[in-house]
């Protein structure tokens, strides 16, 4: 038997309007307690308004040999990066 | 009456800092990295309500001792701490137990007094509410994961259960300074608190496979009153030996 607690991705929005973004990944026996032990090591700081535990074994994950087939296509073409348009100064967290 | 309301917070402050105290053994020391930053966290929310009702004691007592003279310069037996959270650490399962009795009551406890007739102390309460709501509900998910985990750890939280079972009465038996308190709506009755504490906690117990202990086995009790286990002494010996070797030492 594994003695080992699972591994879980754990996710934190900063704030209401924002998506929940990665902040690292902790070991917990079940969700509950992940979400219990990500209050304890990632949100001392007044970091959010909500967490995301996901275990780690459920991701799928590209493999790092398909990075030229996944992103180089794109190094190429230019006009699809969005670095032509001036963004308002209004415009914040795009 | 000032004296008997100075020797109330005293008994909400000292017991906060003896169990922080005892939870900051841990740090360093923790099972996983994970329940070692929870028992600093805890440990550090204790201290934090701690300083409150230490300055509060100070100024009541209107003799200049602030929160640090109250907390390092005092003996074992001025300390009006509850017998149970002076208890070692033990096992990680021992730990767990007083923190889980401890918990559930401070939560209880720090719920009446949000509706205190002293504004300082119901102030206190609302905002330390919080941080021990979160700790009732950590150590009673982790006794539940524990109780009705593997034979091992299973056996191991009945037995520090049990074995700690004895400290709980003095949460619930006032003496003259309780009654006092609660007679002028400063703290609720204590003996209310017992009904669902137990009703509470036995749900926890059920739901984690255990044994509730028999209600009227004998308890201990003393721990309000200065007349404390040999434990303390050893805690407040390390707790207290850089301001008692050096005076006034800051950093």
């Amino acid at each position: 038997m594994n003695k080992e607690w699972p591994l879980w991705e754990i996710f934190i929005r900063s704030q209401h309007g924002l998506a929940h973004k990665h902040v690292g990944s902790l070991h917990a026996p079940d969700a509950e307690m992940a979400i219990n032990n990500a209050r304890d090591v990632y949100t001392r700081r007044n970091e959010g308004v909500s967490i995301w535990a996901v275990k780690a074994s459920d991701i799928t994950a590209s493999s790092p040999g398909d990075k030229e087939a996944l992103f180089e296509p794109a190094n190429s073409k230019v006009y699809r990066h969005p670095t032509f348009f001036p963004m308002p100064e209004e415009v914040k967290n795009l | 009456m000032p004296d008997q309301k100075f020797s109330y917070l005293l008994r909400l402050a000292d017991n906060a800092t003896v169990l922080s105290q005892r939870l900051s053994e841990w740090c360093g020391k923790g099972p996983a990295l994970e329940e070692d930053m929870a028992l600093s966290n805890v440990a550090l929310d204790l201290l934090g309500q701690a300083r409150f009702w230490y300055s509060y004691a100070g100024e009541i007592e209107g003799a200049g001792r602030d929160e640090d003279a109250m907390a390092f310069l005092r003996d074992a037996h001025d300390f009006r701490n509850l017998l149970l959270v002076e208890q070692p650490n033990g096992t990680y399962a021992d730990t767990l137990a007083r923190q889980f009795y401890f918990d559930v009551w401070h939560f209880l406890l720090l719920q009446k007094l949000t509706a205190s007739t002293d504004p300082r102390i119901a102030a206190v309460a609302e905002k330390s509410l919080k941080e021990v709501s979160y700790h009732a509900r950590r150590s009673g998910d982790l006794v539940v994961r524990l109780g009705d985990g593997s034979e091992q750890s299973h056996a191991m939280m009945q037995a520090a259960l049990d074995e700690l079972w004895m400290y709980t009465g003095e949460m619930f038996q006032p003496d003259a300074t309780d009654e006092a308190m609660a007679a002028q709506g400063i703290a609720p009755d204590l003996a209310s608190l017992r009904a669902p504490w137990l009703k509470h906690v036995g749900e926890v117990f059920s739901e984690a496979t255990l044994v509730l202990p028999p209600e009227n086995a004998w308890m201990q009790k003393g721990g309000k009153q200065g007349v404390h286990t040999e434990h303390l002494g050893y805690l407040l010996a390390e707790m207290q030996f850089l301001q008692r070797a050096y005076p006034g030492a800051t950093w």
